[in-house]
């Protein structure tokens, strides 16, 4: 039952189904916002402000949050005003504070004419995005981690800072970060994540490493299917 | 109590406790709020309930222990009905002496009475005290006239009659367009027109519906609802119950701080009384409509007074915000349509309904009805909480009501809006009190917070004050907020600590905007504003930190040196008795000095010297 409905962007006639996003919609005519904290596979978010657009309703406009705002009959958008700029700039320039190296920052920083934050710098690496919460969350399903603290202290932690009692070590948070900030390592069968060691299985057949035996275990036990069903034979030698 | 099944049988019951009260009949009307409870209040009451006794007269005399009168200032205070006469700052030992003297020898008790600082002359009635004349107390009066633990009280004032009358007439939609009529904006910070919330909610689509009091006031020196909850909880009752009819909602929660104990403990109370004699609960009043409430006690972050996050919270989550385009109204709580208002709020609309759209609309200015109730704290006289009709200006606020600035000092600014409200000068101080002018300012009405500053407040550090308070709160979520309030507060630390530069200033108000703009919810929304509006007014003292390297205010530490004036200095030695390094010293009747080297910048020898001999360059 899926509606079409036709808005502007940049002065462009877009069509796009009721329900997408202006993110979604900008991109399927090319036009591309920046974001960072937003993803196809996780629900919205809205947290990095990257991806603010200006809009128009009736006689004033307002800046919205394109990876969440829906597309609507008649909208007019525009994706580069001085005031998007200003908050793009302001927002990676901030998270340039924090992480003042990552090429994915500096090169959104290029693309806005910066080259440098004016603000002190405090290294902290995570930008927090809350990429890794939020897949481990919605795509893993587990709920490993999550933010610990309020303003300038929010981090992202396991529980109680220990080892986190329901990761599967599956490393979707390490392989979804933008900057690369969540240490995973294999080593000698074993993976190291969240500071927590986890032995890693190797196929039955051919003695390749398939992946952590948690991660198998909770395969096993959300498909209801024994635990050798995953280990006797992996995607190679299946 | 028994259970009352119909308005009529209602209306019977407010007569008949109407009726049993003598008009003529004396009482002592005790302060029980919050801020005259820590002046030692309840000592006060037993001393009373004792004295009472011992002369047999609890029959003739009675006690009421009443929520708060506003004027916390001068606590512990009673008033004696029927004179209304107006006694402050009691203490426990006066009792039997306001006993025998002035209730039953009818003798005004000289050193009780309120000394009004302008005119220096006693004032004997509550009515006549300069803070309560120019007030408007429709809301937050009627505290004086009960006690919140007595639902008979309520209803021998009136209360619960306009829930009656909108059950007996049956039109929801007949009481949505009189609070559109009585031009009611929501108390609780945005000004957003009540009945419009209402008619949206009410016209949405899903069940169930809910209807929720915002009560999670957190701004620092603000207690209005909760005073409103702890004084009158029937009347916030009454109003929910009214909205909730009109809505179409049977389920309504009350989000309440959980540091705000007697304020739970009353409407927990209110609630289970209201549910007993039939006004809450199935089939209200025999109207066939059902509808009760839930106490949710909030954590107390400031951020979860925000719609999305109050939410969130009530639903067992983090109380963080969300970002989302859809009003509440459609997908609030559980993501049901949901009508979310303040205390304040609610309370104006029995109001409403008993006196008529009409007449409310007729109090206040064109776009902004009715009254307000502000926290009046800071660099005032009288400190406490002041209802005021909307359209009065700042200035009779400051000056009339609240008496002017203490010792004589300079007024320099007023904060309103809470901790991410804009502060004003003296320049504006006629504009009229309105949501529109004071956000043309700004500023903004905000949920009524109001704290006053002297010329001895550095607008820098009050600016960096409320912006550290807001990075506490900032939930962390979004970049804009999170980092950029942290940010421009590190740049007001440098230009406090005469680091700053000029090109600061700009980075500032770029930042400001920037934010505001980015922001995903209000608190980010708004939290510039202080830095903004001192920009705006205060630019010059911003300048003098950065150029000259000074405080002008005298507040700021790296930019001070504490000295003294041989020509005031009377050797007193009160400044080397609480120089806590030993800084200050001198020989008695001979001119003090301070020694640099030792000296920590504290500040006691200055507020120790009764001679203002001791300078700050
Ligand atoms: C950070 C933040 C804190 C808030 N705190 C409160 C509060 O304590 N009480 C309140 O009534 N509204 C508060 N609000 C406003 C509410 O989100 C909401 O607008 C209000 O409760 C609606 O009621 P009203 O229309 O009756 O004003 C806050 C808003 C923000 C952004
Ligand atoms: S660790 Fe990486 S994915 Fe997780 S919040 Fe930080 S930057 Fe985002
Ligand atoms: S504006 Fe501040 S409080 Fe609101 S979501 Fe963003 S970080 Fe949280
Ligand atoms: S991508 Fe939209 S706010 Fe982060």
């Amino acid at each position: 039952m899926s509606q079409t409905v036709t808005l502007t962007i940049d002065g462009r006639q877009v069509q796009a189904e009721a329900g997408t996003t202006l993110l979604e919609a900008a991109r399927s005519v090319n036009i591309q916002i920046p974001h960072l904290c937003s993803n196809e596979e996780l629900a919205p978010y809205g947290a990095c402000r990257m991806c603010m657009v200006e809009i128009r309703q009736g006689q004033r406009t307002r800046l919205v949050a394109s990876c969440i705002y829906e597309v609507e009959e008649g909208l007019e958008v525009q994706t580069v005003t001085e005031r998007v700029l200003n908050v793009r700039r302001l927002v990676i320039e901030l998270l340039l504070a924090r992480n003042p190296t990552h090429p994915t920052l500096l090169k959104m920083a290029a693309d806005l004419g910066i080259e440098k934050t004016r603000f002190e710098v405090e290294v902290k690496g995570c930008i927090l995005c809350g990429l890794c919460v939020r897949t481990c969350r919605e795509v893993v399903g587990v709920s490993a981690i999550g933010f610990e603290g309020r303003g300038t202290s929010r981090r992202v932690t396991t529980p109680f800072n220990e080892a986190p009692p329901d990761c599967i070590a599956c490393g979707a948070c390490a392989t979804v970060c933008p900057v690369g900030v969540i240490p995973l390592k294999d080593k000698a069968g074993i993976r190291t994540i969240w500071k927590t060691d986890y032995p890693l299985q190797r196929c039955e057949s051919c003695g390749r490493i398939i992946a952590p035996v948690k991660q198998l275990e909770y395969f096993a036990k959300i498909t209801n299917q024994p635990l050798s069903h995953f280990t006797e034979h992996c995607v190679h030698c299946r | 109590m028994k259970k009352i099944k119909s308005a009529a049988e209602l209306n019977a019951l407010q007569e008949e406790l109407n009726a049993r009260l003598d008009p003529n009949k004396p009482c002592i009307a005790i302060c029980c709020g919050t801020g005259c409870m820590a002046h030692g209040t309840r000592n006060l009451v037993e001393r009373f309930q004792q004295e009472l006794a011992d002369r047999q007269l609890t029959e003739k005399i009675s006690l009421r222990r009443t929520g708060c009168h506003g004027f916390c200032e001068r606590g512990p205070m009673v008033v004696l009905h029927p004179q209304k006469i107006f006694y402050q700052r009691i203490k426990v030992d006066d009792v039997p002496e306001i006993i025998d003297k002035t209730i039953l020898g009818e003798e005004i008790i000289d050193r009780l009475l309120y000394r009004d600082p302008v005119t220096k002359e006693k004032v004997v009635h509550e009515y006549e005290v300069p803070f309560y004349k120019k007030q408007m107390r429709l809301v937050f009066g009627m505290n004086g006239m009960i006690e919140p633990t007595r639902i008979e009280d309520y209803l021998a004032i009136g209360g619960y009659g306009a829930l009656a009358k909108v059950l007996t007439q049956g039109d929801p939609q007949a009481v949505i367009d009189d609070i559109s009529a009585a031009g009611l904006r929501g108390r609780g910070g945005g000004g957003f027109p009540t009945g419009r919330k209402w008619n949206a909610t009410r016209k949405a689509e899903g069940s169930p519906k809910y209807v929720i009091c915002n009560a999670d006031e957190g701004d620092p020196g603000a207690y209005m609802d909760r005073s409103l909850l702890e004084g009158n909880p029937h009347s916030v009752l009454e109003g929910m119950i009214i909205g909730a009819y009109a809505i179409g909602s049977s389920h309504g929660y009350i989000y309440v701080r959980n540091e705000y104990p007697l304020a739970v403990e009353n409407i927990t109370l209110a609630i289970d009384k209201a549910r007993e004699m039939g006004l809450l609960g199935q089939d209200i009043l025999g109207s066939g409509f059902d509808f009760d409430i839930v106490i949710n006690r909030g954590g107390g972050a400031f951020v979860c007074g925000e719609s999305s996050a109050l939410f969130a919270s009530i639903e067992g989550r983090a109380g963080e915000p969300r970002a989302k385009y859809v009003h509440a109204t459609d997908k609030g709580l559980y993501d049901k349509p949901t009508c979310l208002n303040n205390v304040e709020t609610w309370a104006n609309v029995p109001l409403i309904i008993n006196k008529g759209a009409q007449w409310y609309a007729g109090i206040g200015t064109e776009h902004s009805k009715g009254t307000k109730i502000f926290s009046l704290v800071g660099k005032i006289n009288n400190t406490g909480l002041v209802e005021v009709p909307m359209g009065i200006t700042l200035r009779e606020i400051v000056f009339e009501i609240g008496g002017g600035i203490p010792k004589g000092r300079k007024f320099k600014a007023v904060q309103t809006g809470g901790p991410s409200g804009g502060c004003i000068p003296e320049a504006h101080l006629d504009i009229p009190v309105d949501f529109d002018e004071l956000s043309k300012l700004g500023t903004m009405m905000g949920s009524g917070g109001m704290i006053v500053m002297d010329e001895r407040n550095c607008m820098v550090d009050v600016a960096k004050y409320f912006l550290k308070f807001l990075e506490e709160e900032s939930c962390g979520k979004c970049t804009p907020c999170r980092e950029g309030i942290y940010q421009m507060r590190k740049i007001l630390d440098r230009i406090t600590n005469g680091e700053g530069k000029l090109e600061d200033l700009d980075t500032l108000e770029w930042m400001g905007q920037a934010i505001k703009d980015g922001s995903l919810c209000a608190l980010g929304g708004s939290a510039p504003n202080p830095v903004l509006t001192t920009l705006r007014y205060f630019r010059s003292e911003y300048e003098a930190h950065i150029i000259d390297k000074k405080c002008p205010a005298g507040v700021c530490k790296a930019l001070i040196t504490y000295g003294i004036d041989p020509d005031k200095c009377t050797g007193c030695h009160a400044c080397a008795r609480v120089c806590p390094t030993g800084a200050a010293t001198g020989e008695k009747k001979e001119v003090h000095q301070i020694d640099q080297e030792k000296c920590i910048k504290c500040g006691a020898c200055y507020e120790a010297c009764k001679f203002d001999a001791i300078t700050i360059v």
